[in-house]
């Protein structure tokens, strides 16, 4: 337990998180250091390719189990299940209304990838592995909150149906097919595979996450400096106490599932995390009518950065003490 | 040179509308358009700039085409439904062409 203290101490001094601060520091500076867009979009294809293949490879070399189903369904009912809770804390502390709550509840059913990645990043600092297939979980975590949110609004009388449009365009999105196709070529060339391109997918991983998040740290921080203003102080913490909430239930379900130590906390992770990247856009199509600057704001500008320097490390201590690891 | 009236509609939506209002106008009988990134700008929803965007969600892009005049209250009526609710601007504008024939 100490030792995973220790690491999440030394966490907040990782090249990855001081990469992310000078980001944010610089967009705050308004420096103009930018990552040009087709370098952010080569890593993130990159990370996601990377994640997914390895994912694959240990599902491969360890097996199936009646787990992964399980766990699956688990990822999917609690998705559908925390925007529902969002909406409720929501409701009670910030006052939005029933629209804004809504889309801002359907991003933190959803997940965010880069946090995942971060996360998975941080296991292996810790000589923990968790289980391959929870990229699968990631995946399809990504879209049953939307449906959620849109639920919510129509329990208001609003009759809002998700056209077959949107819902191709959530379930087929660019991260969603990439990282469950890299999943699936992982899975059937197994270690095999992973030899013939590990120093490409495995060495570079941690550089290239570094300057991902240097991007991810610029935009959170023109984030903040843009749309800050909107963020009143219950919505605020908001963004820091729903994550913790979304933890508690994903340690339930982890624990639950019997998972392992680095299993529960990806589990934990997945749950506390926001979206950014897949909902705001179905919410644009879905809800326009509500605010963006609400809900990116805070997905990005104050939950992402939350997680990554203080709630990971804190859902991997509770994790390692809940599992004994 | 022979020049024929035209007109130039100009729609600014956000990304994720986009395939949604080319459908609408393909469906008005607009046979052809350009798309355009959009950089940034200001409007009633604040300033915002394409540098910094993760997702295509925040983005904006440019919808452009020329087309006869009698067709442009199709295309007006099919691609309001679309736009009526979202961010953006839609601007017609009187334009000549030479080739009249492809409009």
């Amino acid at each position: 337990m100490e030792q995973i203290l220790t690491l999440a101490a030394s966490n907040l001094i990782s090249p990855i998180i001081l990469s992310f601060v000078l980001g944010v520091v610089a967009a705050l500076a308004r420096s103009d250091l930018s990552v040009p867009e087709a370098v952010a979009k080569g890593m993130s294809i990159y990370l996601l390719f990377a994640i997914g293949f390895k994912g694959g490879v240990s599902v491969a070399d360890y097996g199936v189990d009646g787990r992964l189903a399980l766990s699956l369904l688990a990822g999917i009912a609690l998705s559908f299940v925390l925007p529902i809770v969002a909406f409720g804390l929501l409701r009670l502390m910030s006052g939005l209304d029933r629209l804004d709550a809504a889309a801002v509840a359907a991003h933190y059913g959803s997940i965010s990838i880069v946090t995942f990645v971060a996360g998975t990043s941080m296991l292996e600092g810790a000589g923990l592995e968790a289980e391959g297939y929870m990229v699968a979980v990631a995946a399809a975590m990504e879209a049953p909150a939307i449906l959620s949110a849109l639920w919510l609004i129509s329990r208001g009388g609003d009759g809002r149906r998700m056209d077959s449009d949107l819902m191709r365009e959530i379930m087929f999105n660019g991260s969603i097919v990439l990282l469950v196709g890299a999943f699936l070529i992982g899975c059937a060339t197994g270690q095999e595979g992973l030899d013939k391109i590990d120093s490409f997918i495995v060495a570079p991983f941690q550089g290239v996450l570094c300057l991902f998040l240097l991007d991810m740290g610029l935009v959170a921080g023109r984030g903040l400096r843009q749309g800050g203003g909107v963020l009143k102080p219950g919505i605020l913490l908001f963004g820091v106490v729903m994550p913790l909430i979304g933890a508690c239930f994903g340690l339930a379900a982890g624990v639950g599932l019997g998972l392992s130590t680095g299993g529960v906390m990806l589990m934990m992770a997945l749950s506390a995390s926001a979206s950014y990247i897949a909902v705001p856009a179905a919410m644009r199509v879905a809800l326009p009518e509500a605010n963006p600057s609400i809900y990116l704001t805070l997905s990005l500008g104050v939950t992402f950065p939350f997680n990554l320097t203080l709630g990971l490390p804190l859902y991997l201590a509770i994790a390692a003490a809940v599992t004994r690891g | 040179m022979e020049t024929h009236k035209a007109k130039r509609v100009a729609v600014i939506i956000e990304a994720v509308m986009q395939s949604r209002l080319t459908d609408a106008m393909e469906d008005a009988g607009v046979t052809g358009y350009s798309v355009l990134p959009v950089l940034g700008g200001s409007g009633r929803s604040g300033a915002w700039s394409r540098e910094g965007q993760v997702g295509r969600g925040q983005g904006m892009v440019q919808v452009v085409c020329i087309i006869a005049a009698d067709k442009l209250d199709d295309l007006l009526t099919k691609a309001f439904p679309v736009v009526e609710k979202h961010i953006g601007v839609v601007a017609v504008s009187d334009c000549e062409v030479l080739r009249a024939e492809r409009f």
